[in-house]
């Protein structure tokens, strides 16, 4: 059992925690009620390395109410090396991520962190994502 | 289940609502809707409206029945819907279904919203809460930033250098505005009719590697249409425009995508099978599509994922010309969301408009497709991918 709350914890004290199916033994991250893979309810917590691939990323330029002050910023997709895909932010100049878009795609990344938004009066409390560093 | 037609269209200027509020503005619509198709407001069974953020907008939840009230329909039922940017496709899919049913024989289906108002900080992060919240929230992601996204993996999946590919994407920008600018309902009306692909490409950046005019704008606008039983068509006008078959489907978190790959979106694949399935028809069939260019690269994508070209060629055959008015398929020559506008909540109400409109002849010069189309189709996607609908619609009634 994990919960989201739980996941964000996680994230705010360095772990990339997921759950792991006894079914299929696949990795489901973030948690839900069932594995990610093939649906399986007998899911026990375990803990992601944190390394992965850049599966892709943006530059955000205009943004969200409440994201003002942090332009330009890069979320980004990462695919575990576990299986799981998580979206998150990559920490890196913009403008060379700009300039150099494509080469960055499949880049090995780890996470180094974690982002954590203060909320707004919409969000229900704060959040937090993890935060990737390139390793290659 | 009953074939359905719809026998009435209407649709508000798109652009910025200086006075009229949304109840006004759909009002607006369905006026035009119920007056097009010759039927009385007292005939009108049930009302189905999209609205994604009337709450944030104006304050005001549940529209639905404020708008049957406005109308006079009270009290029949009057239900809002809401998938994001598909939330009139879905309203106008459960109103056909409805009739099909036979529950009803005379309804109201259509959208409306207010998002240019907003002003583009509050509009963008009420547009982000169609995001996964709890993981893409504190990533700050926004749609143009999810869009940029899939335009780096669809560089990347197809070996398509990054420059080459915004230089086709502005492609899309220069015919969807180039489209906009002869249609008099849209937002960019006689604007950027004749824009440049080096104009798109050097406009600045919103979201990597998008520029401004890669992106739709924020609008606000209403488009409403009549539906009834096709048995009861004939009775009210000599084009009632058949449903033939509708398609939905839904997507969960952008990191539980197959592949982490945002350019083969399963939702959308499988709501446009079932479409074409429940139409009995093919993609090579469709003779004007009008689909959810919410960005140039949006485009592309739903026209891979809806099987009109194979994974990645739908670039390729936009520089080819295939996508123009005159071309092998017809897309957005009302000017799609680019150069029409884009008010979330009214926007697939707004495609079945001009697919009717082209359909009936009525379309306005140098936006109408020659010959008359047979069979159309929408293609609306609310959310990264979260809610798609699609409508097929035809001049004659399902063959089986
Ligand atoms: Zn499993």
């Amino acid at each position: 059992m994990l919960t989201l709350s739980e996941y964000e914890e996680g994230l705010r004290s360095g772990k990339l925690l997921g759950l792991r199916c006894a079914s299929c033994g696949g990795v489901t991250c973030h948690p839900m009620p069932v594995c990610q893979w093939c649906g399986g309810r007998s899911l026990e917590r375990t803990k992601l390395s944190g390394a992965g691939e850049l599966t892709t990323f943006t530059v955000i330029r205009v943004p969200s109410e409440g994201f003002e002050g942090e332009v330009p910023y890069i979320p980004c997709l990462v695919k575990t090396e576990e299986g799981p895909c998580v979206v998150g932010r990559l920490d890196y100049d913009a403008e060379r991520a700009t300039q150099a878009a494509q080469e960055l795609l499949g880049k090995r990344v780890r996470m180094s962190g974690a982002y954590t938004y203060k909320g707004d009066k919409f969000s229900g409390g704060a959040h937090s994502c993890p935060v990737f560093e390139v390793t290659e | 289940m009953r074939d359905v037609a719809i026998i009435g269209v209407g649709h508000t200027k798109f652009g910025r609502a200086k006075t009229k509020k949304g109840l006004e503005l759909f009002s607006e619509a369905a006026l035009q809707a119920v007056d097009d198709a010759g039927v009385e407001l007292k005939d009108v069974e049930a009302l189905f409206q999209g609205s994604a953020l009337p709450g944030f907008e104006e304050g005001q939840v549940m529209p639905a029945a404020f708008s049957a009230g406005e109308l006079g329909l009270s009290p029949v039922p009057a239900t809002r819907y809401e998938g994001a940017c598909a939330s009139a496709s879905i309203a106008v899919r459960e109103a056909a279904m409805w009739v099909a049913a036979g529950e009803f024989d005379v309804v109201l289906a259509g959208g409306v919203e207010r998002a240019l108002t907003m002003g583009t900080l509050f509009a963008t992060r009420t547009f982000s809460m169609a995001c996964h919240a709890p993981t893409e929230g504190p990533a700050g992601l926004t749609f143009p930033g999810v869009f940029g996204m899939a335009a780096l993996q669809y560089s990347k999946n197809y070996g398509v250098p990054l420059e080459e590919l915004r230089e086709k994407m502005a492609l899309v920008s220069v015919k969807n505005h180039r489209q906009g600018a002869l249609n008099p309902l849209a937002q960019f009306y006689g604007k950027m009719g004749d824009l440049k692909v080096e104009e798109v490409v050097n406009s600045r950046f919103v979201a990597d590697p998008l520029t401004l005019l890669d992106c739709c704008p924020f609008s606000d606008g209403a488009a409403a249409l009549v539906l009834c039983s096709a048995e009861e068509a004939r009775k009210y006008t000599d084009e009632p425009v058949f449903v033939l078959g509708t398609g939905q489907g839904s997507g969960g978190a952008l990191s539980k995508m197959a592949g982490g790959d945002l350019t083969k979106p399963a939702s959308r694949v499988s709501s446009a099978r079932m479409a074409f399935k429940r139409a009995g028809l093919e993609p090579s069939e469709i003779d004007v599509l009008e689909l959810h260019d919410c960005f140039t690269i949006a485009e592309l994508i739903a026209l891979e994922g809806m099987g009109f070209f194979g994974w990645g060629e739908a670039a390729d055959a936009t520089a080819d010309g295939q996508t123009e008015r005159d071309g092998k398929i017809p897309v957005n020559a009302s000017g799609g969301l680019l150069g029409r506008g884009h008010p979330i909540g009214a926007t697939g109400a707004s495609q079945v408009y001009w697919v009717v409109k082209q359909m009936r002849g009525e379309a306005p010069k140098g936006i109408q497709i020659d010959p008359v189309p047979e069979y159309g189709m929408t293609d609306t996607l609310g959310g990264d991918f979260g809610t798609l609908c699609h409508l097929i619609l035809g001049r004659s009634k399902r063959r089986k």
